[in-house]
């Protein structure tokens, strides 16, 4: 057989996950932003044509990706201060600790979110 | 623990290859260098690994145990050893030789490439450099030159696994040390080495080679140092 | 062009640290406040602070994204080279067209 060359099961560690939720994340955001222009971009066709297109969003499957949305911009954001906190404050730290803060913060934003978000339908003209 | 058997899985071949097992009984204070020196010597003389100082000096031993890379010598048994099981393997990011032998070339290659040579200049100096051993310089370069080369932070880098242009981290953190001696006179070319392709940009601080360094080293850091030295030096081409 | 991409995307980092930490107390504000579309555009139009914050975000990412990109598709696929550095310049200006006709079509909504 082949010998292996893939993650070490040693390689679950603090810096190695965050480095990949890091990733991940911004994978997914990049992925996700010319959906989100072209749906605010909508807003162009009048409050009406907004107003549909935002409809679509008014189920719980998008709704669930939404809360994974604003995770990953969390996650995002929390491990790139750490990673320019090394970078250019040569900050030396106890990585697992931080890495939890940043995971501990991802979260609180997303269940931030999720326990406020609503299930109506959008409406262009508040009742 | 004495008295109980160990079971040894041993990578044979090359790249191709296969895991064959061996089974010894633990002793008190085992190292995985006593562990494998019993095998080839008592029940496959055609094992292939390297040795030499025997006493955590010469990084010669490092090789793969358990999933992370190691220096055998200076590894416990009873302290990686999960359930009375030991994997070795050759060092990961190097080609294989025979079976716990890698072939350090590439190691040593970038090691050059990455300008980790002291460059003394086409004048010598008119007297000794006066290096304070308190100065910034001094201790960046105190925090990284006590490298020995074992090439287990390589090992354990998966940007190394994942780019093979990447200079990597024994090698860059040996540069840094070069950008902070005030006697070197080659830091533009060295900074252009660790700028270039496969440089320190290269590092997403994963920190598995801070983590593992035998010699406590942090090359996470020093790789830190280069980006931030070699931004300096980009805009100030610029502005 | 390592060091300039490095430098841009450090920097862009920076400003995005801002951008966003004021988008997610936007997003949570929202939810919390059960604010729908309607609301939002409300508050978004003529908004020229809107309009300023929201473009610099969209320049920002639209810079930060596509080099996070390059660097995947480099180590996890293999792919480098001048045609996919062409490709991510692309991805880029259309993240940029398509983000200030967003942040134009919120603020003139």
């Amino acid at each position: 057989m082949k010998r292996s060359t893939s993650f070490m099961r040693s390689q679950r560690r603090a810096g190695v996950v965050a480095a990949l939720v890091h990733r991940l994340s911004g994978l997914a955001l990049t992925v996700f932003l010319p959906a989100h222009f072209l749906a605010l971009g909508a807003a162009l066709s009048g409050a009406k044509a907004f107003e549909r297109f935002m409809n679509v969003t008014n189920n719980p499957v998008i709704k669930v990706l939404e809360v994974g949305l604003v995770t990953s911009l969390a996650v995002h954001l929390a491990c790139g201060l750490r990673l320019l906190a090394i970078e250019f404050l040569n900050l030396h730290e106890r990585t697992a600790v931080t890495i939890a803060i940043c995971f501990a913060f991802a979260l609180a934003c997303g269940l931030l979110f999720l326990l406020n978000v609503q299930m109506g339908s959008v409406q262009v003209v508040p009742s | 623990m004495t008295g109980t058997e160990l079971t040894v899985r041993i990578w044979r071949g090359q790249e191709d290859g296969e895991f064959q097992t061996y089974r010894l009984a633990t002793r008190a204070a085992q190292t995985v260098l006593d562990v494998v020196t019993e095998i080839q010597r008592g029940q496959e003389p055609d094992l292939a690994y390297r040795y030499a100082c025997r006493v955590g000096m010469c990084g010669s031993c490092a090789m793969t145990v358990n999933g992370a890379p190691r220096w055998t010598c200076r590894t416990r048994v009873s302290a990686v050893a999960r359930k009375g099981i030991l994997k070795l393997q050759p060092l990961r990011n190097l080609p294989v030789v025979k079976d716990l032998v890698v072939d350090m070339t590439t190691f040593f290659v970038k090691w050059q490439k990455a300008k980790g040579v002291f460059e003394p200049g086409s004048v010598p100096l008119a007297d000794f450099a006066i290096v304070k051993p308190n100065s910034a310089e001094r201790r960046a370069v105190d925090a990284g030159v006590e490298c020995i080369g074992c090439g287990i932070c390589y090992s354990a880098c998966d940007v190394v696994a994942w780019d093979r242009d990447y200079l990597g981290p024994a090698a860059l953190n040996r540069a840094w040390t070069l950008v902070n001696d005030v006697r070197d006179r080659g830091q533009t070319e060295r900074l252009a080495a660790v700028a270039a392709v496969g440089g320190c940009h290269s590092c997403h601080t994963h920190m598995s080679c801070t983590r593992l360094c035998p010699k406590n080293l942090a090359p996470t850091y020093a790789i830190g140092g280069l980006k931030r030295a070699s931004a300096r030096a980009a805009l100030k081409v610029t502005t | 062009m390592n060091s300039a991409l490095f430098i841009a995307q450090r920097m862009t980092a920076v400003i995005l640290a801002f951008a966003v930490a004021i988008h997610l107390v936007t997003i949570i504000y929202a939810a919390q406040h059960g604010l729908t579309a309607g609301h939002i555009l409300q508050r978004t139009h003529g908004n020229l602070a809107f309009l300023a914050l929201y473009s610099t975000f969209v320049i920002a990412a639209a810079i930060h994204g596509p080099i996070g990109l390059r660097n995947i598709l480099r180590e996890w696929l293999g792919w480098w080279g001048h045609r996919i550095d062409a490709s991510l310049f692309a991805f880029a200006l259309m993240l940029l067209a398509l983000g200030l006709r967003a942040a134009y079509g919120v603020f003139v909504a």
